[in-house]
């Protein structure tokens, strides 16, 4: 997993609430086996006009003039600021791989759905909820200032704004561990493989059952 | 020890370790896996040289990409073929327990876990789909995983999780004429919000729920992710017993007793404590439909479509303009008025045989309006499939002019042929309305079975409690 320490990064507005991973990267792009090649469809049905599939010649799209990351000032974003429940919906993780691949590093929002949230750091995306008022003035600053940067600190916990105010946010000690070391969480849960083995002894005892 | 929910017990039953800061090793019992969330997993498991750690708790089967029309040649599109494949070689690698494409057992994996009694009551179950929280009508820890989680089940036969809130949601009373599991559901997302059980496991009582069938269990857990909770769960009851009584995978002869007697102790006790509670009246639900693009946006049927010009949160204003127009619905205008292009009766939420015999109870000999281009009717499995043909169900359903298919996850997601196209509105039994579900640009209302099959003869929505 791709470690996470500070980012001074653009900011792109994602201003809606009830962003849902169907629109994130629509299923049709669920086909493919590998985890690679989300990026390109990000948003698809709302970044382009022309119907998306997959193994498109994306020089060939219909980029939507309208779609806010089109928009020649938000190209190279690396910090997306959304509204509430971010996320909802489908538990594919080809989102947060979308949104990386895409450039995303950090996802600030005023609320995210559970699966999505966790999806997000299983893969080095740091997802954060900051209060809604907060949110609000943020996404008035990206709108008023061209080049509007944020940086965002995981050690300190913390959003720097560019007037120099900074702002915490919560993050469980476990996620920002593995953020901070790119660990592999599946190393790390080994570790207690004999609790595990024991555990599953004493739950076969009694609960025979559950086991074919 | 102080009274605890049923919530508390299976997660405390299945703890490895707890550290202080929360952050726990939940034991895996039973893993369900589908061709679409499971590719990268086995990929990461082979990179890394490890294995599943216990094949017996894994079952798998294709469901999403599979095409609902005759398939007994294989399916066509060459991407869709290769997730197949892709599954059909992992679980073949493994010794995994698949019912392929062609199985008569294939189906939904949230229709097949259930109907198999691979999913019994205790258990914690896990699959790489959000909808997984279906499996809590057994009084199952069911929930929905991503891909990494998916491969770190597979090796560890463990998930990290950290504890939920605790939300139960009572229904109280008599459902009225007509009334279904869906449109407590949906009356439940209206009431909450789709974030409103965010961060909580919902447990649903109260007289309303325990007349529930098994079906109508499932189909109400299965929607508690629409409402933003990972898992929803239902008491042990008589009900839940005699469902599994005699399924392929359930315990059999004194292991079946010694079960049950495990299995009784599932409930919530008396004095148990939740951290919210929420209380509905069965007899003020009404038939349910959604007229926008997220599932709280959801109205009675007796209802008119809600005017933006009346809500003064400009936030709150704008995100209605917005779905508004992505409907095509004008302000103000009757449920009831809102003519339907096309009919989908099926996905894990509403395709067991209960909510195939609902939808033939409405039709009675009549047949699918000539403005209806595409009315389907997707039973959620192979026998669920069988069942409905020995009850002539199906015979039934194309006499009306609807098309009776091969069981799958067909138009609730459009990954394969069964789609919408831009602009065409759906009665759909299924669990999502965001934008392009069913297809680039079509527009989704969320109904129950018995709804979609009386707006299929009407060519719109209507009252059926008119109709009963
Ligand atoms: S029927 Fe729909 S919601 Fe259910 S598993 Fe399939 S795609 Fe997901």
């Amino acid at each position: 997993m791709q470690k996470f320490e500070r980012l001074d990064g653009l900011v792109a507005p994602m201003d809606r609430a009830n962003v849902d991973t169907d629109a994130i990267i629509p299923k049709q792009f669920l086909k493919a086996i590998g985890r690679t090649g989300f990026g390109a469809h990000l948003f698809d049905a709302w970044r382009f006009k022309d119907p998306g599939e997959p193994g498109m010649d994306l020089t060939r799209r219909v980029p939507n003039p309208d779609f806010v990351l089109n928009a020649p000032r938000y190209v190279g974003a690396q910090v997306l600021v959304a509204r509430a429940n971010f996320g909802c919906g489908s538990s594919r993780e080809h989102a947060p791989w979308a949104l990386l691949e895409y450039g995303f590093r950090v996802v600030l929002a005023e609320s995210f759905a559970d699966i999505f949230f966790n999806n997000c750091f299983k893969n080095g995306l740091l997802a954060a909820d900051l209060p809604a008022e907060l949110i609000d003035r943020i996404l008035q600053g990206v709108a008023t200032q061209v080049g509007y940067r944020l940086v965002v600190d995981l050690p300190s916990q913390s959003v720097i704004l560019p007037s120099g105010e900074t702002c915490g946010f919560e993050i469980e000690p476990v996620r920002k561990r593995s953020l901070l070391n790119g660990l592999d969480e599946i190393g790390v849960t080994l570790e207690n493989v004999d609790a595990i083995g024991a555990f599953e002894v004493a739950h076969r005892a009694s609960q025979p059952w559950l086991f074919a | 020890m102080s009274a605890q929910t049923l919530y508390d017990k299976l997660w405390s039953s299945h703890l490895v370790r707890e550290d202080a800061d929360g952050s726990a090793l939940l034991y895996i019992d039973r893993h369900l896996v589908h061709e679409v969330t499971s590719p990268q997993a086995f990929d990461g498991l082979r990179l890394h040289g490890r294995k599943p750690r216990r094949i017996d708790s894994i079952l798998a089967v294709a469901d999403h990409n599979v095409p609902t029309t005759d398939r007994s040649g294989g399916i066509v599109d060459p991407i869709s073929r290769l997730q197949v494949d892709t599954l059909d070689a992992n679980c073949e690698a493994y010794g995994i327990t698949e019912f392929r494409m062609n199985d008569p057992r294939q189906g939904i994996v949230h229709v097949i876990g259930p109907e198999q009694g691979a999913t019994l009551p205790g258990m914690t179950v896990v699959c790489g789909d959000s909808h997984t929280s279906t499996h809590g009508a057994f009084a199952c820890l069911a929930q929905g995983i991503g891909t990494s989680e998916v491969e770190h089940v597979l090796a560890t036969q463990c998930l990290v999780a950290k504890k939920s809130r605790a939300m139960r949601v009572r229904v109280e009373g008599e459902l009225g004429r007509g009334l279904s599991a869906k449109d407590i559901a949906l009356a439940v997302i209206g009431q909450i919000g789709t974030a409103g059980g965010t961060g909580f496991a919902i447990e649903f009582a109260g007289s309303a729920v325990r007349a529930l069938s098994m079906e109508g269990r499932m189909t109400l857990c299965n929607m508690s992710i629409e409402a933003g909770a990972r898992a929803g769960m239902v008491a042990v009851d008589d009900t839940t017993i005699d469902y599994l009584r005699g399924r392929p995978f359930a315990p059999k002869g004194e292991m079946w007793s010694r079960a049950v007697a495990h299995w009784r102790t599932l409930v919530s006790d008396p004095q148990a404590r939740f951290d919210r509670e929420v209380h509905i009246e069965a007899a003020s639900i009404e038939p349910q439909v959604t007229w926008g693009t997220s599932p709280e946006m959801v109205a009675p049927v007796s209802a008119r479509v809600p005017d933006p010009a009346a809500i003064s949160d400009p936030a709150k204003r704008e995100a209605l303009e917005r779905a508004l127009a992505y409907m095509g619905l004008t302000p103000g205008v009757a449920i009831t008025e809102l003519e339907v292009d096309k009919v989908f009766i099926g996905s894990c939420t509403n395709s067991r045989i209960e909510d195939l015999r609902a939808a033939a109870a409405v039709i009675r000999g009549r047949q699918v309006s000539a403005r209806v281009k595409l009315a389907l009717v997707v039973p959620g499995s192979g026998p669920v499939k069988q069942q409905a043909e020995r009850e002539g169900l199906d015979r039934l359903f194309q006499a009306a002019g609807f098309e009776w298919r091969e069981p799958g996850c067909s138009m609730c997601l459009a990954m394969n042929d069964d789609r919408l196209m831009p602009q065409e509105r759906c009665a759909s039994t299924s669990n999502r309305n965001f934008e392009g579900r069913q297809g680039a640009g079509g527009r989704t209302h969320l109904v129950s079975p018995a709804m979609a099959a009386a707006a299929a003869i009407a060519g719109h929505f209507v009252d059926i409690r008119g109709e009963l």
